[in-house]
């Protein structure tokens, strides 16, 4: 299909789909069934199996409109990680029942990966889920579980043979967040806000046709999860968007706070900053033309740097002003925006861009090891079944 | 602004290959160290193959001129390529800055340029900063004959070249006169970088052709032109030094393993990877965006200010993660560890491209 011709099917639905007149969620469910939602899913999921290179004139052409979106900054988990997930490894009953409410965000999704005691090593999670009959019964802690308490589903890892070495006995399901065997408690962090939760799961019964991909290939799955995690958060397009955009604005509008020392550091991270955005680019480029692999790692390691050091950057640009905080008060925000609230609030949620979705000191690993090809680093626990291991 | 093409065309993949294989035959490392040791015969050999073999002197050379009429985007690549094998030939010198200067002049030179008959390069110090005022750009004075009177210091290209291409001063305008090089006094200079081997130049009342009256444009985006395509050279630099450091630690052995296993090590050379990574998406971006002409200068301020660092970085890491045979005359690691050195202060060093960017991109300094 031509790029004309996908233009030509935006202008018939928006013919019959008045976006002023039409029911925001009606609107939304036409659109996912005439396969312009995410246009690279194939026809009958909300898309036509065309390159993904097309969705940002899609996009252009809904926005242009004044067509309501499917308010993605709420559902990132599940736009960004369950769906690709669900596509490449659900069923055809799964990709029909959960696809569609997924995008039109009627169905809001969170992840349930990390553990108290399986963070880097996601591999070692002790979550467990016992098969009785028809379904699964899950027990267990989880966390880092942003949006949890708005969730109706989750992805889920959990142990089902720990016979097993620890990477062949996990499976992945796709978890109600309804359940009454499930519990949310906020988790503080540093910022003062819960932006994520802890999940406590009881007694909680999975059916068994929620189960996404075989028994025993829980961790196959959830990598292909995680490999979009890591592109997606690698992921700016302009010049000066992001952190640097927002601190390269301060220095504009606050002339009396420069001095050389902070004019030189700010320019120095100018210029990691559009050299990142650059190799993002690149990279997106070799991504179109079929060449994934693990590159995507060293976007994410640069943009954590940047971000980091940036922020405290404008800190210390803004001296005294530099000294105050918006809000301590504990809430709990719908979506996150690392640019977004007060400077303090931007230093210390970047904080986390080094520590979520793979630490920095993993990604070095992962780089080293499948980049450049140098021995993976000793490990006592890969022949040894689960749970024989020390935890 | 619409998105550059960062990835190699079919082309420039061919020319790639083509630039290689014609460089692990003819540029072996121990006769690029050999120059150091005052044997200079690889350099007019290797010239030869390049310039006129593989026809690459005329690279950026219009066609009605006889050249190939190839952009930056093209001799961008040959730049990587000379800089992973720290090839001693005056390409940049002759075929990217004395060319682009004489672009805008139809001068015959680029006729003789095209075949390789005729190499030249551009009086100026290798150190000099892409704003340098124009008194800086020239200290040569001419005469109202057309006689030339003065001296460049550190100039490089020009023990390699036929002809001498001179930026002049006079009350308000820079000119461009052309000088065979053997009625100039060209005094060779022991260098950092001997694979890029400078010389001191003094014109004593030489009779010289002009070629541009009014030059300070054409010099200027010369200079622009050479500092962009530097940068290709500093990510074939500093991509040799990690190819060549992360095959040493795989192989060498110590306390009873891999010292490539080792996690300092492993994390040193992935983020050495990631900036390599970044150094050669800044310098295809500026080659491109030169070839494209959509806002080179800010993107040579930025491949510049990464890639002039970045090259320095990666060589010094080559040395160091070599051990004791990296700080040997016999391992190549110092001809990179010079020639990125040297290639930082080129064109101006990477705080002098910051400083410019400042201007660029509306991050002013403090106020004076």
């Amino acid at each position: 299909m031509t790029i004309d011709e996908l233009r030509g099917r935006v202008a018939d639905f928006l013919a019959t789909h008045d976006p002023r007149s039409t029911d925001r969620l009606e609107f939304l469910r036409a659109r996912y069934d005439a396969g312009l939602a995410w246009v690279a899913f194939p026809e009958g999921h909300g898309g036509l199996g065309v390159p993904q290179a097309l969705q940002a004139e899609v996009d252009r052409l809904f926005v242009e409109a004044g067509a309501p979106d499917n308010n993605p900054s709420a559902n990132g988990i599940g736009l960004g990680m369950a769906a690709p997930t669900i596509l490449a490894f659900g069923t055809d009953a799964q990709k029909a029942r959960f696809l569609k409410p997924l995008w039109t965000g009627e169905e809001i999704w969170c992840q349930l990966f990390s553990e108290p005691g399986a963070g880097s090593d996601l591999a070692g999670v002790a979550t467990r889920a016992v098969r009785d009959g028809d379904a699964w019964v899950v027990n267990g802690q989880k966390v880092w579980t942003s949006g949890a308490h708005n969730a109706k589903y989750a992805i889920l890892v959990a142990r089902t043979d720990p016979d097993q070495p620890k990477h062949s006995g996990l499976t992945y399901f796709l978890c109600d967040m309804t359940d009454p065997g499930i519990e949310v408690r906020p988790l503080r962090q540093i910022t003062g806000e819960a932006e994520f939760n802890e999940v406590f799961l009881t007694d909680v019964r999975i059916p068994d046709s929620h189960r996404l991909g075989e028994e025993g290939q829980g961790w196959k799955v959830a990598n292909a999860t995680l490999n979009n995690e890591r592109v997606s958060i690698g992921k700016t397009a302009l010049r000066e968007s992001g952190m640097i955009g927002v601190v390269a604005r301060t220095w504009r509008a606050q002339p009396e706070r420069r001095t050389p020392e902070l004019h030189d550091r700010l320019l120095r991270l100018w210029v990691d900053a559009e050299a990142a955005r650059i190799t993002g680019q690149r990279l997106r480029q070799k991504l179109a033309q079929g060449q994934p692999g693990p590159e995507g790692s060293a976007m994410k390691l640069a943009f954590a740097t940047i971000a980091q050091q940036l922020s405290g950057l404008e800190l210390e640009l803004l001296g005294e002003d530099g000294l105050r905080y918006s809000d301590w008060t504990m809430v709990r925000p719908e979506s996150v925006d690392f640019t977004g609230r007060d400077a303090g609030y931007r230093y210390l949620r970047a904080k986390g861009n080094s520590i979520e979705g793979g630490t920095s000191e993993i990604l070095r690993n992962i780089i080293a090891e499948r980049v450049l090809g140098l021995p993976a680093e000793p490990r006592l626990d890969k022949d040894v079944p689960w749970k024989e291991l020390q935890k | 602004m619409s998105d550059l093409n960062l990835l190699p065309t079919d082309v420039e993949d061919d020319l790639r290959a083509t630039v290689r294989d014609l460089l692990v035959d003819h540029c072996e490392l121990s006769a690029v160290a050999a120059v150091y040791d005052g044997d200079r015969s690889l350099v007019e050999r290797l010239w030869k193959a390049l310039s006129v073999d593989l026809g690459l002197a005329g690279l950026l050379v219009p066609e009605e001129h006889g050249g190939a009429g190839a952009s930056t985007r093209e001799a961008a690549v040959v730049l990587d390529e000379l800089g992973r094998h720290v090839a001693p030939v005056p390409f940049l010198t002759s075929a990217v800055v004395a060319t682009t200067a004489l672009l805008d002049s139809d001068h015959a030179l680029l006729g003789r340029l095209a075949t390789g008959d005729c190499t030249v390069a551009m009086t100026v110090p290798l150190s000099i900063e892409l704003d340098a005022p124009g008194r800086e750009l020239a200290s040569v004075t001419a005469d109202d004959g057309g006689r030339l009177t003065g001296r460049v210091t550190s100039v490089a290209g020009a023990l390699e070249a036929d002809v001498l291409l001179v930026p002049t001063v006079d009350a308000d305008r820079l000119a461009l006169y052309a000088v065979p090089v053997e009625q100039a006094g060209v005094e060779p200079v022991v260098s950092l970088d001997m694979t890029r081997q400078l010389a001191d130049i003094t014109l004593d009342g030489i009779a010289a052709e002009l070629v541009l009256a009014d030059a300070e444009a054409a010099v200027r985006r010369a200079l622009e032109v050479g500092a962009a395509l530097l940068a290709s050279e500093q990510a074939g630099v500093a991509g040799r030094c990690l190819e060549t450091t992360v095959a040493y630690l795989k192989e060498r052995r110590q306390f009873g393993r891999v010292v490539g296993g080792f996690q300092a090590l492993k994390h040193r050379l992935a983020d050495l990877y990631a900036g390599v990574e970044s150094a050669r998406s800044v310098a295809v971006s500026a080659a491109a965006a030169l070839a494209a002409d959509e806002d080179g200068s800010v993107a040579t301020a930025v491949a510049q200010a990464y890639c002039s660092d970045l090259a320095v970085h990666a060589a010094e890491e080559a040395v160091q993660l070599h051990g004791g045979i990296g700080m040997t005359w016999e391992h190549p690691a110092h001809l990179y560890l010079k020639r990125a050195k040297a290639d930082q202060i080129a064109f101006g060093t990477a705080g002098a491209h910051r400083a410019r960017l400042a201007g660029l991109v509306d991050l002013p300094p403090v106020r004076a």
